[in-house]
């Protein structure tokens, strides 16, 4: 019998308490239940309607047939193509660089194609936007692509219909139109980050001057362009160089994973996090200052909680005391400073002193930057502070947006909303996007489109925009056709598809050249576009190859530009910011969320079941709020509410949230979806049912009643549990300094003997991992990727709160500190490849097993699932197949499996194996070609891959060189549960805090 | 009494033969359920009579001509019907056996071959890595070369295949003698495997994530 100590004694060495849940603090009977079950309650019982008594029938039914069909032997067939393919060998991947467009702004892949049909995503290292690395949206889009629930025809009125009625019915329409000068047309697009579309749009528009086309995303970049118009005249991209930066300030900013370009901002700031010995201390110092507790909130060094519509206060009091400062060099900012002049900073205790006095000791060598949260002024102000700090042309640099005129999204939407209202609006032509569901709620998108009399909507779901419109062109996925890009920085790149249409979807460009009078491939189009261009000048069928094979196009990059600081147009700015009132009762903020962005990814089971990164929440969003606030209204985990807020209502689950702001709340956008695939219908609550183009990103004076019901909440924050062992260890920079052992001794490890034979280790290489805690923010990039590369089934709402969830990886989140305002860590955990693997010894069919080189392999088809292994595992990494995930796959879903790796079934114990396909292949690779040994960096895992914040090491620690075995050397490297006497491969190095003396 | 005394021991009888009958039918049953019983000799037909026999033996062509990317890739794959195309444009252009073959390559749709070896889908085998180490064809396909169609000759089971990862020295050779399928070792063969197993550090692997993942 299990026993476990009734307080769990988690007193860390360090004097640190570290939790997972409100209720492990509170050491509830739910959560100790929960963590003394080795599997949870009911696991091995069968969910199916069909009795014990009932199964066993059929089994025997079906063994007597088998017995009688097993006498024939299967006929396997090999299909040749016909002809010759040059660039392929079969059962040879090959790699495509392309892109995908998110939101309006490209990020460069690279991805694996496996005998032509695309399996994997990979950053592309030569692409700006991704050095090598990607998000967790670009690594489940390949599941899109393979969905059987995309829309798969051109649909009139909901009927099926073809893409040839569909010319045949709009070619005389857009004739008319062409000939009106396309009075009566709009087009309603998203944002425009292709040149070839940008270009049809603007001979559209010279052919058709009355036409109007509008473009909208739900998660913009409207405010901080709109800042930067203030401050400089003209809209501007703000790049910052993250890794120059010894100080940066994040206001109400979610910079290293959830925004634009957060895969770039997390390269380069985890670069400031790396640190070799204490003799090189050269970390950066990041302060937070938000209202939900997010995962770049988890990274800083100093947090602090703050309403949304509090920081902008803080910001101007910031600015106040900076500009005070003789230092400070802006020019002519007076006119900023007296407005400044009435910013109180006193109510944020040291917090304005303590980092103004720290920004500008690093002048030049800091960043400012504001969230997409945070009105224009703000982002005015930031700018102008970057200027006064010296950072500008250091830290910060500028270029200048796509279009040189802004109108803000919201703004063009109400004004087309308007026209539509006055039949002014003859044909509406949408492009992509799903307005009918991501519109602001005072809109009422759904309705205006079912006014127009013709609608045409180009979309890869069939969704509420489809039910809305009467023509429905079902769109190419991006990796199914050619188009092109520009990401944040203006670098532009070729779209190249890797596969066919799989449905004979259609792209954008495609549609609005048939608009134009020419029906036209993609192909077509985007390289005559380019043909023109003058990188394309000289040797255009040279450089178009050296294009698409570098997945960009050199010399496309927009230059900086040295902006003109307009001091007056930001103090005039400041007036209204100024005086806007917090509003005094709850405020509700929205934010794009970590696995479903905007709701476009509804639909993609990997990112519905993928935990976030703090609440680890799956399968759903939730009103999130401070224990504080949830209590003075008496609610808990679960409780279904009706939030309303200006006349508007939603009901939602409330989730308790450590950190949060007091007297706010929080809730994603995204779920809640009324029409969408098999997968993403009506999962969560749709808090556009909230959001207004007024209170675009928070709303003040929500009222939150209690409903009385409770939903269930799939949260996997208390799955796998270790009970309170010293897994995460931290400490401080200068504690580290002055001690460079104090990780080692967080633990005491006592002297190990084993009565058990072991393992030889005999092999050439000695694999082995290390996870750097203080460069891992947790952005769950690792989890996706992990589950794309090993064939990694989802399992569902349902499964996931039995703790059946299969992930190989698991991120866990550590709270520390008193529930109101904790500090959180992160924790990657995948299995740690124990030398004297505890597993291993109680399988009774010895179907996991040592490898020579130190892995502990799993042969699944060995495995007879009685997981005694899994009960044995001390770091809960094991996973197994309660059901049979995989039973009902269509054809189409089967294209999306790596065919390097097993697809398992039920009854089957699976765990990650250090990507052993990976290692295997390398060898092979290393051996075919006569070389030895495999090259440090030449295997990769999934994990390590993907990671943009290079904390995953994997390589050879046999080889004293290696870059994993010199992480290995490290001070700050440690084992979890060392004192075990298992000789995990896996180990982690520490994480450091930086705080600033003035304010710990 | 209703039985005589005896009927205690026949009981007994009848369990033992019982259990001695259905063990003997689970041995017979398990030997002759041995690949080596039931897949050695598997030759099945295929859409149209190629014969390896000519092609290989008689005209001496390498099999890589066909079978380009053994060297490359974890298959050898079959050649794709353009191949056939190259010299059946010219050579026997009109021959009535070769119909499928010219109007497979006129439809480009695919010839639909009969898969000889089959290895389970959990077993990941690798042309490549066994080609390039001098394992030849022969060790795993036989005299492919003598064969007017192809049938299978070796169990390819896991103890078949482990019975050389253990001793690797008996089926190698040097590296570009491997498709030639008549090949005769100068001198002892294990002799010429042990050299070359030290030459070229032949370390085959005996863990599981070796062959399965």
């Amino acid at each position: 019998m299990k026993i476990i100590p009734k307080k769990v004694p988690i007193n860390e060495p360090d004097g640190r308490e570290y939790w997972r849940s409100l209720d492990q603090l509170a050491d509830k009977p739910e959560f100790r239940e929960f963590v003394e079950r080795e599997f949870p309650d009911h696991a091995s019982e069968m969910l199916d309607p069909i009795s014990r008594r009932k199964f066993l029938f059929l089994m025997a039914a079906s063994l007597s047939f088998a017995g009688l069909t097993a006498c024939r032997r299967p006929v396997h067939e090999i299909l040749p193509a016909a002809a010759t393919t040059v660039e392929q060998v079969p059962g040879v991947a090959t790699y495509y660089a392309t892109i995908m467009p998110l939101g309006g702004y490209a990020q460069g892949l690279l991805v694996r194609s496996n005998d032509g049909r695309p399996t994997k995503v990979e950053g592309n290292p030569l692409h700006p936007s991704s050095l090598g690395a990607t998000s967790a949206y670009a690594q489940a889009s390949i599941l899109d692509l393979y969905d059987p629930d995309r829309s798969q025809k051109v649909k009139k009125g909901g009927a099926a219909s073809t893409w040839k009625d569909f010319v045949a019915t709009v070619q005389p329409l857009f004739a008319t139109l062409k000939g009106r000068g396309g009075a009566g047309l709009r087009v309603l697009s998203e944002k425009v980050c292709s040149p070839t579309l940008a270009d049809l749009r603007a001979q559209m528009m010279a052919a058709m001057p009355q036409a109007k086309w509008v473009e909208y995303e739900p998660v913009n970049l409207d405010n901080a362009l709109e800042g930067t118009r203030v401050a400089f005249g003209q809209p501007m991209h703000a790049h910052y160089s993250y890794d120059k930066a010894d100080v940066v300030l994040a206001l109400d900013s979610d910079f290293l994973c959830v925004s634009y370009g957060s895969v770039l901002n997390l390269k380069n700031f985890s670069k400031r996090r790396k640190v070799e010995s204490h003799h090189h201390l050269d970390l950066n110092r990041l302060y937070v200052v938000e209202s939900n507790f997010t995962v770049t909130g988890a990274a800083a060094d100093h947090r602090l909680r703050l309403r949304t519509g509090e920081v902008r206060n803080f910001a101007f009091a910031l600015a106040a005391e900076l500009l005070k400062m003789p230092e400070m060099q802006a020019g002519d900012v007076a006119t900023v400073i007296e407005k400044l002049g009435k910013a109180d900073g006193g109510k944020f205790g040291k917090w304005i002193g303590a980092l103004a006095k720290d920004l500008a000791a690093h002048k030049g060598k800091s960043v400012i930057v504001a969230g997409s949260k945070q009105p224009p002024a703000v982002h005015a102000v930031v700018c102008l502070l970057n200027r006064a700090l010296g950072n500008e042309g250091q830290t910060v640099r500028y270029t200048r947006a796509f279009d040189e005129q802004f109108t803000r999204m919201t703004d063009a939407l109400k004004e087309l909303a308007r026209e539509i209202d006055q039949g002014a609006v003859e044909t509406l032509l949408i492009l992509g996007g799903n307005p009918a569901y991501n519109s602001p709620a005072d809109i009422d998108m759904a309705s205006k489109i079912r006014k127009v009399p013709n609608s045409i909507r180009l979309g890869l779901y069939e969704d509420e925009t489809t039910d809305a419109a009467k023509w429905h062109v079902n769109e190419a996925h991006y990796l199914e056709s050619w188009g092109d890009g520009r990401s944040y920085d203006g670098t532009a790149s070729i779209q190249q598809p890797l596969i066919e249409p799989l449905y004979g979807g259609k792209s954008a460009i495609e549609v609005v050249s048939l608009l134009l009078g020419e029906e036209r491939a993609g192909y077509d189009l985007v390289k005559s576009y380019w043909m023109k261009q003058p990188q394309f000048a000289t040797d255009g069928a040279k450089v178009w190859n050296k294009s698409l094979n570098d997945g960009l196009i050199a010399g496309t990059a927009f230059a900086e530009v040295q902006p003109v600081l307009q001091p007056a147009a930001i103090a005039e700015s400041l007036d209204a910011a100024m005086a806007a009132k917090v509003s005094s009762e709850l405020e509700l903020s929205f934010v794009p969320c970590p696995s479903l962005w905007d709701g476009r990814y509804a639909n993609n089971g990997w990112l519905q079941e993928t935990p976030n990164p703090m609440t680890k929440l799956t399968w759903g969003n939730a009103l999130l709020m401070s224990v504080a606030t949830a209590k003075a209204k008496g609610l808990e985990n679960g409780d279904l509410v009706t939030v309303s807020a200006g006349g508007k209502m939603l009901e939602a689950a409330v989730w308790l949230q450590p950190g949060h702001a007091d007297n706010a709340a929080t809730i994603a956008l995204g779920y809640g979806r009324a029409k969408s695939g098999r997968i993403g219908q009506a999962v969560g609550h749709n808090s556009y049912a909230l959001r207004t183009t007024e209170n675009f990103y928070c709303v003040g004076n929500v009222t939150v009643t209690k409903t009385g019901q409770k939903l269930p909440m799939a949260s996997t924050q208390e799955h796998h549990s270790l009970e309170g062992r010293p897994l995460v260890r931290e400490t401080t920079v200068s504690e580290y300094s002055k001690k460079p052992k104090v990780i080692e001794e967080m633990a005491e490890v006592p002297e190990l003997k084993s009565a058990y034979r072991h393992p030889l280790l005999n092999g050439e290489y000695q694999w082995g991992m290390t996870i750097d805690l203080n460069s891992c923010v947790g952005c769950n990039a690792c989890i996706v990727a992990c589950q794309a590369e090993n064939n990694i089934p989802i399992v569902g709402k349902d499964q996931v709160i039995r703790g059946r969830e299969m992930h190989w990886i698991r991120l866990d989140r550590y709270y520390t500190g008193n529930e109101n305002d904790p500090q959180a860590v992160q924790q990657p955990v995948n299995c740690q490849q124990c030398e004297n693997a505890p597993c291993e010894p109680v399988c009774p069919v010895a179907a996991t097993a040592h490898s020579p080189e130190g892995l502990n392999d799993m042969a699944y088809n060995r495995c007879i699932g009685t997981r005694y292994c899994a009960n044995n595992c001390p770091f809960k990494v094991r996973r197994f197949n309660f059901l049979n995930y995989r039973k009902e796959l269509s054809e189409v879903e089967k294209l999306a499996f790596n065919p390097e790796v097993t697809v398992r079934a039920r009854g089957v114990m699976e765990k990650c194996t250090y990507c052993v396909q990976r290692i295997q292949n390398a060898k092979i690779q290393a051996k075919s070609e006569g070389r030895r040994p495999v090259r440090d960096g030449e295997i990769q895992t999934a994990c390590q891959q993907v990671c943009p914040a290079d904390a995953i090491v994997f390589g050879n620690i046999a080889d004293p060189e290696s870059r994993v075995s010199k992480m290995k050397a490290q001070e700050r490297n440690y084992t979890m549960l060392a004192e075990l006497n298992i000789k995990p491969r896996t180990s982690y190095l520490a994480r450091l805090r930086n705080p600033n003396p003035e304010l710990a | 009494m209703f039985f005589p005394k005896w009927t205690n021991n026949a009981v007994k009888l009848v369990l033992v033969l019982a259990v001695l009958a259905g063990g003997g039918v689970a041995t017979v049953a398990g030997i002759v359920h041995q690949p080596k019983f039931t897949d050695v000799g598997y030759q099945p037909e295929q859409p149209l009579p190629y014969s390896h026999k000519r092609h290989a033996g008689d005209m001496g062509m390498d099999c890589r001509f066909c079978h380009t990317s053994v060297e490359q890739s974890s298959v050898s794959s079959v050649p794709p019907t353009q191949t056939c195309m190259t010299c059946h444009k010219q050579v026997k252009a009109d021959s009535p056996r070769l119909a499928k073959i010219r109007e497979s390559f006129e439809t480009g749709k695919p010839m639909r071959w009969v898969k000889v070896h089959k290895l389970p889908d959990f077993v990941y085998f690798n042309h490549k890595a066994h080609v390039t180490a001098g394992v030849s064809c022969v060790s795993c396909h036989g005299r492919v070369d003598q064969m007017e169609e192809v049938r299978q000759v070796q169990p390819l089971n896991m103890s078949w295949c482990l019975d050389c990862h253990r001793n690797p020295a008996p089926n190698l050779r040097p590296k570009e003698l491997v498709t030639k399928l008549d090949w005769v070792p100068p001198g002892d063969p294990v002799e010429i495997g042990r050299e070359i197993v030290k030459a070229n550090k032949i370390n085959p692997p005996l863990n599981c994530s070796g062959c399965h993942r």
